[in-house]
């Protein structure tokens, strides 16, 4: 039990790559929260995936305990909020639980998008903001610079900034004194008073059920206490009570301005809304925080199992990984290409990218990923709206009215040389210039773009036109309507269910040739000659024809011969497996992998 | 009763492992060797021969065939006491073939009356292409003009005499492919095999092709075309195919690689060397140890081949493999006995509706049209 004014709550805010993780690991290992000895990179990101790519995908918090120069031990809980665009409504609610933020940025590169989007949600969270110069001790690093941009660019003053190399340790005291010094404790928080505890997280641990973090306001938390989820209703009998250091250890209790977790036999993560209060069954508090609402998937794609007999041990792994992660969605679909498998909604591309990786790695499931696709708002003539997630579903064209879609407002970052070609992408994808303004050497460009129009791989050509210097940020506008119509793609004169996507009319033409030409790389010749064709409705708008197969046979058979070649007749047959059947014509599936990675 | 074997009829192999020098194209079990003990291979083969003859002394034997490797640079008496020990060992056919491989020097065409006095009744020789070029792209250590005398004294020396020619080289033409198979057709006297020039992995070739070179390798509808166009100049020539890449005046087909590819038995001796041998009605195919030192020190050890038994079902699907390959195809009889089952009939009514097989009482054949696509046939009738 500490004293609301020896407490600090914060979070980390910066630009992937900036060195949060890195100052994180030193703050923990400066104060000796973790014995040396088990020191590992990146300690809060609990899962590979997350190591691995330098990215947090749920909220971990961890407390340290230091003494500071004021003779005083004071308790700092530090949440790590997940940075990327994808998560950024996360970011926001694991916000509300604490009163400041450290905005990391590297003084080698300056304020990037994701650092403008993030830091924006800590001022809107009320948050007290130190700025910290990062990799200080890099000769590229220009911290004049740097400190006038986060004065120009965001607006908040920059002279006491803390430089630090969090790699080599220069400075991480200075941030702990800083932390201590110039962020607020705590405001409010009554001991006496019912408890009021704020849910910020929770994730799925397999031996403690749902581990849920917490915040407390008002009140206490211990062991034992029956609880009410004041949003969703929920009661539970708390039977653990901790914190992380970041290692999981179990206290007595958690008083007001505390951080930490409990385990209350909770089945599954979607019980429990993150933003709801927690108070008890006996005396509930009067008044609830305000809550939060829940993240609503907005890209959405197929996976379908490479091997058609995985779909069974598909399904077990998809339900367990939506035990951790109540904002993935996903429903049962089936495909003439692909078979059984899943239409499963996302909150962004790398959320789709980490649910695909983590089912491909830990449960060893090869997937197809059909193309990204959002959800379209399809007016019909019967004066009917749908939410179509699957071009697959689109009504025939004659029976609808009009399509709305999904519009984002991305800021761009990027050095002036590359401006020219950020805006050529953006009006290629039919965005629409916003604003355009300079800091320093740096453009900043917003522009108002189709949703769909980004999901494809506008992040992948984004980075490959600026060489990896630009850096890209959104969020949703709403929707609008646009000539936007259903493309399908047939082969041999049967559609491909799974090629079929939603395109603006004007770009069809361009699209439909595109896949058409692919597709004639991909498939390989059959016996008889294969036309393919893009076609809206009834109308064909692209078409390229693969001619018959003219040559397959082997020059040379001896007696030697015979082992080989019925070993790979056989090896053939088991590859069968991986071709699917569209009437007479067999299209293997590296076809639809590959047809599906999007063209440029 | 008759044993499936004898359809195809019985065959040795004997396998020399060496070469003086490795062809870039060539993924065959061969070896570069600055000195060779004869005497030692001599008696390996010999006690080889003895072993197997002991098991099958009982058969007639229709073929032995020296392939390798080089033959051509195996001592003629090497080659006599060998046809010796086999002449001893079983009972010999009527029109029994004994054939060598040799490649076109002046060197080795000294040594042909020695092989035919051992028994060798037909050369099989690797003259590849007729101009200096292109002998010179496909690493070949012989002229056009020293392949040309090589042959001309095969020819004199030899009833029947063989030679192969490798096209769809790098950048070659249809019409000079054309003009070249002419110039071969006019030499050849009963027999030629044409092959189409494959990259094969784990040749230099195929190291080069992976890494980018080797340019000007004909695309697919260039290798169609000119192999429609061979098909059409050999007819002329009176020499058609009897196999995807075996042309003969009737008559002259290699008896040997009929063996093959009529599945019968045959006995492969020498390092790598495959056979294929009925026991106790039991269908084995074997294997020997790969690399000549090994072959040698192993001989007579458990290690030295392998033995695979082949079911019923693999050995349809080896017969059907192998059979379809010949313009004169397969019985469906034969197959249905081996596999137990009849070939699938709708895949056989689709591919005779895209013209590319037939069916004539009992036999089923590639067309002339199918044989280019003959992999694409056999998938679609073995479902993969």
């Amino acid at each position: 039990m500490t004293e609301l004014a020896y407490i600090r709550n914060f979070s980390i805010v910066a630009h992937i790559d900036h060195g949060k993780s890195t100052l994180a690991d030193r703050l923990i290992q400066l104060t000796g929260t973790v014995a040396e000895r088990d020191m590992k990179d990146q300690l809060l990101d609990a899962m590979d995936i997350e190591r691995e790519r330098g990215i947090t995908i749920k909220a971990n918090t961890v407390r340290i305990e230091y003494p500071a120069k004021d003779g005083n031990t004071y308790v700092l809980n530090l949440i790590d909020t997940p940075g990327h665009v994808d998560f950024s409504y996360e970011v926001s609610r694991s916000m509300q639980a604490v009163e400041g933020s450290l905005l990391v940025v590297d003084a080698t590169q300056g304020v990037e998008a994701q650092t403008l989007a993030n830091v924006y949600t800590a001022i809107d969270a009320d948050h007290e903001i130190v700025p910290v110069l990062n990799k200080v001790d890099l000769p590229a690093a220009d911290c004049a610079r740097v400190r006038e941009q986060i004065e120009d660019v965001i607006g908040i003053e920059a002279d006491n900034a803390v430089e630090i190399s969090a790699k080599t340790g220069i400075g991480i005291p200075d941030v702990l004194e800083a932390i201590v010094q110039r962020l607020p404790p705590p405001q409010e928080g009554d001991r006496n008073a019912p408890l009021k505890a704020m849910l910020v997280d929770s994730k799925y641990d397999p031996y403690l059920g749902v581990v849920v973090i917490v915040r407390v306001i008002d009140g206490v938390l211990r062991k034992g206490q029956r609880i009410r989820m004041m949003k969703s209703g929920g009661t539970y009998d708390i039977d653990r009570v901790g914190i992380y250091r970041p290692a999981m250890e179990n206290v007595d209790e958690l008083g007001p301005g505390e951080i930490g977790y409990i385990t209350a036999q909770i089945k599954q993560v979607r019980d429990t809304r993150v933003g709801d209060t927690i108070t008890t069954e006996k005396s509930p508090t009067p008044k609830a925080l305000p809550g939060f609402k829940p993240s609503v998937p907005v890209v959405f794609c197929g996976l379908f199992p490479v091997d058609t007999n995985d779909f069974e041990d598909m399904r077990d792994a998809i339900e367990k990984l939506a035990l951790n992660d109540a904002s993935f969605t996903f429903e049962m679909e089936t495909s003439a290409a692909l078979g059984f498998g899943f239409r499963c909604g996302f909150l962004g591309l790398l959320h789709l990218e980490v649910i695909r990786d983590r089912l491909e790695r830990e449960y060893n499931i090869e997937l197809i990923t059909t193309a990204p696709s959002v959800v379209f708002k399809v007016h019909t003539r019967d004066g009917a709206v749908m939410d179509l997630h699957n071009p697959a579903d689109m009504p025939d064209p004659g029976l609808v009215e009009r399509v709305e879609e999904p519009r984002i407002k991305a800021t761009i970052l990027v050095p002036d040389e590359y401006l020219g070609d950020v805006l050529k992408l953006c009006q290629e994808r039919r965005g629409i210039q916003e604003d355009l303004t300079y800091a320093g050497s740096r453009a900043m460009v917003v522009y108002d773009l189709p949703l769909a129009e980004v999901v494809f791989d506008f992040y992948d050509r984004l980075k490959s036109v600026t060489k990896g210097y630009a850096s890209f940020d959104y969020y949703i506008l709403g929707y609008r309507e646009d000539n936007l119509v259903r493309m399908s793609i047939l082969v041999n004169d049967e559609p491909v269910d799974a090629l079929a996507m939603m395109v603006h009319r004007d770009r069809a033409e361009m699209r439909g040739r595109a896949m058409c030409e692919k597709l004639k790389e991909l498939i390989p010749r059959h016996m008889f000659k294969i036309p393919i064709q893009a076609a809206i409705g009834g109308r064909v708008i692209a078409r390229e024809t693969l001619s018959a197969m003219r040559k397959d046979v082997t020059a040379k058979c001896y007696g030697g011969d015979a082992t080989r070649k019925r070993k790979l007749l056989e090896k053939q047959k088991a590859g069968k497996k991986k071709m699917r059947q569209f009437g007479k014509v067999e299209i293997p599936q590296e076809a639809f992998i590959n047809a599906l990675k999007m063209d440029s | 009763m008759t044993e499936d074997w004898q359809n195809g009829g019985f065959g040795l192999y004997i396998h020399w492992p060496f070469c003086q020098a490795k062809c870039p194209y060539c993924d065959f079990n061969s070896h570069v060797t600055a000195s060779i003990d004869q005497s030692r291979w001599c008696d390996a083969y010999l006690a080889e021969i003895d072993r197997y003859s002991a098991r099958t002394g009982d058969r007639i034997l229709d073929s032995v065939f020296f392939g390798g490797g080089t033959p051509s640079l195996m001592n003629p008496d090497v080659v006599a006491a060998i046809l010796e020990r086999v002449r001893r060992s079983w009972r010999i056919a009527n029109d029994f073939e004994v054939t060598l491989e040799a490649n076109p020097t002046s060197v080795e065409a000294s040594r042909f009356r020695g092989y035919r006095d051992a028994g060798v009744t037909r050369v099989s020789m690797g003259i590849q292409a007729l101009d200096d070029q292109s002998l010179r792209g496909l690493g070949r250590l012989h002229t056009a003009a020293e392949a040309r005398q090589a042959f001309d004294v095969a020819r004199s020396t030899f009833d029947r005499v063989s030679f192969d020619m490798i096209y769809a080289r790098q950048s070659q033409t249809l019409a000079q492919w054309q003009a070249e198979l002419r110039e071969a057709l006019s030499m050849a006297i009963d027999h030629l095999s044409l092959y189409q020039l494959t990259i094969e992995p784990g040749t230099a070739f195929g190291d080069r092709y992976a890494k980018g070179g080797l340019r000007g390798l004909p695309d697919e509808d260039l290798g169609a075309d000119l192999y429609e166009a061979t098909q059409e100049t050999c007819d002329q020539a009176g020499m058609p195919a009897y196999e995807v890449s075996n042309h003969a005046r009737p008559g002259s087909e290699s008896r040997h690689n009929l063996i093959y590819w009529r599945y019968g038995d045959y006995i492969g001796i020498g390092p790598g060397a495959h056979g294929r041998l009925t026991e106790a009605g039991v269908k084995h195919a074997t294997e020997a140890v790969r690399q000549p030192g090994a072959w040698l020190d192993g001989l007579g050890q458990q290690t030295h081949e392998t033995l695979e038994t082949i079911s019923g079902a693999e050995q349809a699907q080896e017969m059907l493999m192998m059979g379809l390959r010949l313009d004169e195809g397969v019985s469906t009889g034969r197959y249905q006995t081996l596999s137990g089952e009849p070939l699938d009939e709708r895949a056989l009514t689709s591919l005779e509706d895209f013209g590319l097989i037939e069916r004539t009482d009992e036999r089923l054949r590639v067309t002339r049209q199918g044989r280019p696509l003959l992999n694409a046939v056999l998938r679609e009738l073995l479902g993969a």
